[in-house]
């Protein structure tokens, strides 16, 4: 017995093991307050949770729906990455259109674009083209703003040395410039997710009529916690893969010039 | 670069934004009379003006906005309390910081806009919902930034102050609180803007009261120059909170 706390005590040192256990506690919390404390018109236990996964995949639409959801933000955020690519280098290159333009991006940066929500369907329907040009709205802003920033921090010396050597323009582009960009590129990339994942999700929460946001509506109406919080949990995990991908891609790329 | 070619560079770049925003104006204006687009996808910038004149005139925004206030400040005082008292006790050890401080960023990472249903299921269709949404979104930035102000103080202060005996208190007031009030204040700052996009947002999504849920009233009811003018409105609503914020932070950083 005290050889175990022993080795439970040593296992809880290391943080990794600890953060499992905060993990843990809190779902046995969940499960807890699910089965005696709360009425389960509003809220399921995990493990129901759990083991009612397959009966949300085999509700006709939703295994549609998560492919059209997923279909949504791969398009967002391959127009975000584009868009915000070529704006951010447009104005960020030439100095005098950096200080005409950045304060009109950032201010458009700054101001919740959820109040044109209703536009968004107004213009584009409620498909999922709506929910790809509001994820876009989301998305494209801080590609462009961290797009700037990088080129801005690229050190003037470098840009003078490769012209002095007789470098044409394209060739400073192509050896210096982006070269230089590449930890600005994706870390706006992992910025420029966080916002499709937001646009998106909220496009589709809003109005929907295939894609998830029309299941989330029918489980709540239907007072069905179970299957909620299981399609729920079925996006947050779609979330965090694409959130860690660009940030592995990020950590891995941003090393580049850390020597 | 002399002062004076500085100063015109910086009167060009205002000329450039003018025109934009004008020529922006202007083609608004020519596709509602010219190119003929349809009101109800594009209403007449003058209409929108006459709405949005109409708006501020005869108050009728001041129940909306009242609610969406409200839902904002008891979101954002509930985060920025328990954020900030979780972030101190956390930051208290290396252990607890190396425990909870991924835990949080992990959690901080999901678009958690995506509970909304089962906020709206817990709390209804009131303030209550939003409060409670708001609050949980803009807790994680504030309660992060309070954990890396006081947990990442350079151990010399707090060595140094120790050994020229300054009790606890004095140790917070004068060491630990000047080092983290700047990376707190930034947090705080972020957590009231994703506070009042949530809060905006989730008006939006599901409603009985609140500017989002006026905007989306009034696109369902097609009163597309009304809706226009109450973007207008919201919009700017946001730019004052937004720059209030600002100078609040830039102000407590100073002192």
């Amino acid at each position: 017995m005290a050889a175990t706390a022993m080795t439970l005590r040593r296992a809880l040192r290391r943080p990794w093991v600890a953060r499992l256990a905060v993990i843990a506690l809190l779902f046995c919390l969940w499960e807890i307050a699910a089965r005696w404390l709360v009425d389960p018109m509003f809220l399921s236990p995990p493990s129901r949770v759990f083991m009612s996964l397959p009966s949300v995949f085999e509700t006709r639409g939703v295994p549609a729906a998560l492919r059209l959801t997923f279909w949504e933000l791969a398009v967002a955020f391959a127009l975000s990455v584009v868009i915000g690519l070529v704006v951010g280098l447009a104005v960020g290159l030439q100095p005098f259109a950096r200080k005409s333009f950045m304060p009109i991006i950032l201010l458009l940066y700054g101001t919740p674009q959820v109040t044109i929500l209703p536009l968004f369907i107004l213009y584009f329907g409620i498909g999922p083209a709506s929910k790809i040009a509001f994820g876009v709205s989301h998305g494209f802003f801080p590609i462009i703003v961290v797009i700037v920033a990088g080129v801005q921090n690229i050190k003037p010396i470098l840009l003078t040395s490769a012209r002095s050597m007789g470098a044409s323009r394209w060739q400073v582009l192509r050896h210096v410039i982006f070269p230089h960009m590449i930890p600005s590129f994706f870390a706006g990339m992992r910025l420029g997710m966080t916002g499709v994942l937001l646009g998106v999700l909220l496009a589709e929460l809003y109005v929907s009529t295939t894609g998830i946001g029309h299941f989330t509506t029918l489980f709540t109406q239907n007072f069905d916690p179970t299957r909620l919080l299981g399609l729920i949990s079925v996006l947050a995990a779609m979330a965090i893969v694409l959130n860690e991908i660009v940030r592995r891609a990020e950590v891995h790329f941003g090393r580049w010039h850390a020597d | 670069m002399t002062p004076s070619r500085e100063r015109q560079g910086r009167l060009a770049s205002r000329a450039v934004q003018a025109t934009f925003l004008i020529v922006l104006i202007v083609l608004w204006y020519l596709a509602t009379t010219r190119w003929r687009v349809s009101p109800l996808l594009l209403p007449n910038p003058l209409t929108v003006l006459d709405d949005f004149w109409d708006i501020l005139r005869t108050g009728e925004f001041i129940g909306d906005l009242r609610v969406t206030l409200t839902e904002l400040a008891a979101a954002f005082a509930i985060a920025a309390t328990s954020g900030v008292i979780v972030g101190y006790l956390i930051s208290r050890s290396q252990y607890r910081i190396r425990v909870f401080e991924p835990l949080f960023a992990g959690i901080y990472s999901i678009p958690i806009i995506l509970f909304l249903p089962l906020y709206v299921l817990f709390f209804g269709l009131g303030p209550a919902s939003k409060i409670a949404l708001g609050a949980t979104i803009s807790f994680f930035p504030i309660a992060l930034s309070t954990i890396a102000g006081f947990g990442y103080v350079d151990r010399v202060f707090v060595v140094a102050a120790r050994s020229m005996g300054a009790s606890d208190y004095q140790l917070f007031r004068y060491v630990l609180m000047p080092a983290a009030l700047p990376i707190i204040l930034s947090g705080m700052r972020m957590g009231f803007t994703i506070a009042l996009l949530s809060i905006i947002g989730s008006e939006t999504i599901a409603s009985l009261a609140g500017l989002g849920h006026r905007i989306v009233h009034l696109a369902e009811g097609m009163e597309i120059a009304r809706m226009f003018a109450y973007i207008v409105f919201v919009v700017l609503i946001a730019l004052i909170l937004n720059t209030l914020v600002s100078a609040l932070e830039a102000r407590g950083r100073r002192s």
